[in-house]
């Protein structure tokens, strides 16, 4: 009991570590939207986390470089675009659609249509195998002497 | 025989585009600074903080831009590759010395050699930041006019030095 009641304290105290993010201005509409935006950012130490949720030292540099682009007053689009010139398509966790990420994200639809294109051909080749269930006139006369009893 | 070769097929395909995309390193994020000027820095050097470097004061020459820190352990794998370098006079290295303080990054280099023709420092990361640093060590090939022409990620081996970084400067020299 004392054990779980230890590891009670471990887990909770580390949850309240995660939540203790720091923030640098008293202003909670720019710290909402500071977290908004690096919320859509990725994480390039540990990648599949957003700027928002890591706790690296490039992440809470890069959140703070937020923070100071929206207080000298630029737009969250300028802040991507500065994000993307420096880091690449990949800081954005919703990539643009264009050559080289067509693929990404036309690849499941087609491999959808690809997959419902051959249930389609492998369901009416499976139908046109089988038998179809009719009786030869014995089998009938079986039939209705069993279901006349 | 399409009841074999079919799922055949399929697993031939799943198995390249697996033996492919696992095989790859996701840490190494193809930079969108290639081909593009470097940018401009201005910074104290760490040997005479007095003293300043300037990325236009490079030009007309082929250098190397190495991100390093005294507390980064993959810095000091490749480490000894940079002092050979070096010591060949292929081209200037020069150092960006990344969110470190002035005395450990001094020490670490006396301990274990100093490659650098200049050293800079970036305490706070913001030049790190411009740079798309973001994991130590990097390195960059700048050529005459300024720009950015090769970026590795990660520590130097003795392979990406012979096999890309030296042909590519020699190329860029002439």
């Amino acid at each position: 009991m004392r054990i779980f009641g230890a590891w009670l304290l471990v887990l909770f105290s580390s949850i309240c570590l995660a939540q203790e993010a720091p923030s640098a201005t008293d202003d909670p509409v720019l710290e909402k939207r500071v977290k908004a935006l690096s919320e859509e950012l990725r994480c390039l130490v540990c990648q599949n986390q957003s700027l928002a949720d890591s706790n690296a030292d490039l992440a809470v540099d890069l959140r703070n470089r937020v923070r100071e682009m929206m207080q000298s007053g630029k737009s969250d689009e300028e802040i991507r675009q500065f994000m993307v010139e420096r880091y690449g398509d990949f800081v954005l966790y919703s990539p643009p659609i264009k050559m080289a990420t067509l693929v990404l994200w036309v690849g499941p639809f087609v491999l959808l249509i690809a997959a419902a294109f051959a249930m389609l051909l492998y369901v009416r080749h499976r139908q046109r195998r089988l038998p179809s269930p009719s009786l030869t006139d014995e089998e009938r006369e079986r039939a209705r002497a069993l279901l006349s009893e | 025989m399409t009841r074999f070769l079919i799922p055949l097929l399929v697993f031939a395909l799943i198995a390249v585009f697996l033996w492919v995309g696992l095989s790859l390193n996701p840490r190494e994020v193809p930079s969108p600074l290639i081909d593009k000027p470097a940018p401009a820095f201005e910074l104290a050097q760490l040997r005479d903080s007095e003293k300043v470097i300037r990325n236009v004061d490079l030009k007309g020459q082929v250098w190397l831009l190495n991100v390093f820190a005294s507390w980064c352990a993959p810095c000091l794998e490749e480490h000894p590759h940079l002092v050979a370098l070096a010591q060949k006079g292929v081209a200037p290295i020069y150092g960006l010395n990344y969110k470190d303080k002035r005395e450990a990054a001094l020490k670490w280099l006396s301990k274990h050699g100093d490659p650098y023709t200049g050293i800079v420092v970036d305490p706070e990361g913001s030049t790190g930041i411009e740079f798309g640093v973001y994991g130590v060590p990097e390195t960059f090939v700048i050529d005459k006019d300024g720009v950015i022409r090769f970026k590795h990620i990660g520590p130097l081996t003795q392979a990406v030095l012979e096999q890309e970084v030296v042909p590519l400067v020699e190329r860029l020299q002439k």
